[in-house]
């Protein structure tokens, strides 16, 4: 059976919508607001049923431009290990450090990109970040917080 | 208005403004150029670096990014045949075939002089047309600014989204789903937050912009690397040709330049139609009017071929500020943005805007001119070293969009919880993208959701909770019959589309 994807996007969009639409009844509002005009859950309601409303019609009407995607052409394998060397970026920014998580992250991300150019790799990582730091923090004076340069004495 | 003029310039040509429009206008122009790389995703990246100015400043630099932006993306029209912005297409159709005749740099040559005539103009009729604008629209009520809102994304859902308006529709509801988490701003309850104190304030905009735009648009790329549809032949970058017009063809520029720059304004000024209309009406308005034998040469290497869509992008450009200094609401995802970058400055843009702060309204207009002026100079003797930015491997540009939209983040809130919703977003807006679902339509409603509901709110408690006040007044009743036609001519377009 041809599953048309499209569908199935507006098929998880009418769930959401429902949920949305479930959730925005459960908002506490007070006891004076009850009954008011307008109240905190008088709007996201409205949206609740706007997205049922559309993305029902989508589910309903045929689709006359459907869109087909070629999945064998495309880079999964090297999309999903970007997205993870992000995710371990955002989780040790904080706690290593800017500069630190920021240039090995530029590294990898370039490694597992196919760039083999190691001098190259090293020059638009470690340096380009301290550049850019020295730019935000040094001339627009805008705070980043850094552990590790903070633990050997370059940062105050 | 000659006060006014003169705050604007006072403000614009500080030596710090200037320098402003020129980094923008630059970096414009190279993120612009890269193919997939738009407008919206250069000034989202740059929004971190404005937190550092006053607002007249940041939002300098922002509008030198969108113009440099829409000029840069011409450059990869003609030379790559993959425009880098949607306002660029129309350029392709007869840059491109200019460039494989050998003509590259004269074809850049006659795109930077009719973008900048195109913006210059334009913002002419910017500097006359805005403040009576202004004038006007104090005269609106709540209820006019709801309907506004309701046809200004009505309007962007139809013009973007390529015969997909129910997409567009679904991403506008997500958008306005999205401003509806955190605090309600006048009972301060919050709502959709389950217990997540990371979401009491709400999402942030600057999330939701590097997410759906920088993110998902690298995230994409590195995801098509491989697929045969996108890639593009490419023209010589070392032998671009010469850059000078000879009088024929400056002939045919005097006369197309003017109609084109009047059409993109117009178009511009309308919510949600923007550059990528106005290109394309102004290239067929051009077709229709040449005599038959320039005609023959439309699509073959035209020089109001290209002229035309390349005069009317950059004129769309400076009639977008224009719904979007004097009503507060945006007119394309591009305004959108920095519309939310002004409220973050703490500036509400509207009519009030022209009387609260003049020298942020008069300076932006100003920098206009200024920055037409900066972006020829800088880009029509660099056109030869510019074109060869288009040779970045993507190894490279790919990790520096992310490292910039974590940055962004990182910066505003020290928190790992943006970080991994920021990835999460940008993950689904992706996917999405694969399908054609349009972002601009999220974006616009993301940031006119709480404006939206609180106007939504002020009508509703006015006139008691009787949803009368649509067609009480006749601004308000107009402006919904606009949007009930454009609704109404999508449903017809479909139907015939289907016969």
């Amino acid at each position: 059976m041809n599953i048309n994807t499209t569908k199935i996007i507006s098929l998880l969009f009418f769930i959401f919508s429902a949920f949305y639409l479930y959730t925005a009844y459960q908002i506490q509002v007070f006891a004076f607001d009850e009954n008011a005009p307008f109240n905190a859950r008088t709007f996201p309601i409205y949206l609740g049923y706007a997205g049922l409303f559309f993305s029902g019609l989508k589910l309903i009407l045929p689709d006359p431009n459907t869109i087909k995607v070629e999945h064998k052409n495309l880079e999964y394998k090297k999309t999903g290990i970007l997205i993870l060397i992000a995710i371990i970026y955002g989780a040790t920014i904080l706690k290593v450090g800017y500069f630190l998580t920021t240039s090995l992250f530029l590294f990898a991300s370039y490694y597992f990109l196919g760039e083999r150019r190691w001098i190259l790799m090293f020059l638009l990582s470690f340096p380009f970040v301290a550049a850019f730091m020295y730019l935000l923090h040094g001339i627009l004076d805008i705070y980043l917080r850094d552990p590790f340069l903070q633990s050997i004495g370059v940062m105050g | 208005m000659i006060e006014g003029i003169l705050i604007g310039l006072t403000t614009a040509l500080t030596f710090q403004n200037i320098l402003m429009v020129m980094v923008g206008c630059f970096f414009g122009t190279i993120i612009g150029m890269l193919p997939g790389l738009g407008p919206m995703t250069a000034i989202a990246l740059m929004i971190p670096i404005t937190y550092g100015f006053d607002p007249a400043t940041g939002l300098i630099l922002m509008a030198g990014v969108y113009y440099g932006a829409v000029f840069g993306g011409s450059t990869s029209s003609i030379l790559l045949n993959a425009p880098g912005v949607p306002g660029t297409v129309a350029t392709s159709f007869d840059g491109y075939p200019m460039a494989q005749q050998g003509k590259a740099g004269k074809a850049l040559a006659i795109a930077a002089w009719s973008s900048f005539a195109g913006g210059t103009l334009s913002a002419i009729y910017l500097l006359f047309m805005a403040p009576s604008l202004s004038k006007v629209s104090l005269s609106f009520r709540s209820p006019d600014y709801f309907a506004l809102m309701i046809l200004g994304l009505t309007a962007i859902a139809a013009f973007s989204s390529k015969g997909q308006f129910l997409k567009a529709m679904m991403m506008v509801v997500l958008g306005l789903m999205l401003a509806s988490v955190g605090q309600d701003s006048l009972s301060d309850i919050t709502r959709f937050t389950f217990d997540n104190m990371n979401l009491t304030d709400g999402i942030s905009f600057v999330l939701v912009v590097m997410a759906t735009f920088a993110m998902s648009e690298a995230l994409t790329i590195i995801l098509k690397r491989n697929d045969p549809t996108s890639a593009a032949k490419q023209v010589s970058l070392t032998e671009l040709g010469s850059i000078k017009i000879n009088k024929e063809e400056r002939t045919k520029m005097y006369k197309t330049i003017p109609r084109s720059s009047v059409i993109g304004f117009l178009i511009g000024v309308l919510p949600g139609a923007g550059a990528t209309i106005a290109s394309f009406l102004a290239y067929g308005m051009e077709r229709n009017v040449v005599s038959d034998k320039e005609k023959e040469k439309f699509g073959k290497g035209s020089v109001n071929g290209l002229s035309a869509p390349e005069t009317a992008n950059n004129a769309a450009c400076s009639g977008s500020f224009v719904p979007m200094l004097t009503l507060g609401i945006p007119g394309s995802g591009t305004t959108a943005v920095m519309l939310g970058a002004l409220l973050g400055f703490g500036v509400q843009p509207g009519p009030r805007l022209y009387m609260t702060n003049p020298e942020i309204f008069w300076s932006i207009i100003m920098s206009m001119y200024i920055g037409m002026v900066i972006l020829l100079i800088l880009n029509l003797p660099l056109i030869p070293y510019i074109a060869r930015i288009l040779a970045v491997p993507k190894n490279y540009l790919i990790p520096l969009i992310l490292f910039f939209s974590v940055t962004g983040i990182y910066v505003m809130s020290f928190n790992n919880f943006d970080i991994y919703l920021m990835i999460g977003i940008a993950v689904v807006a992706t996917f999405l993208r694969l399908y054609d679902f349009p972002m601009p339509p999220l974006i616009l409603a993301f940031v006119l959701g709480g404006l939206m509901e609180e106007n939504l709110r002020r009508s509703l408690l006015l006139s008691n909770g009787s949803w009368e006040f649509l067609w009480d007044r006749t601004l308000t009743a107009c402006i919904l019959t606009t949007t009930i036609l454009i609704v109404f001519w999508h449903i017809y377009k479909t139907f015939k589309k289907k016969n």
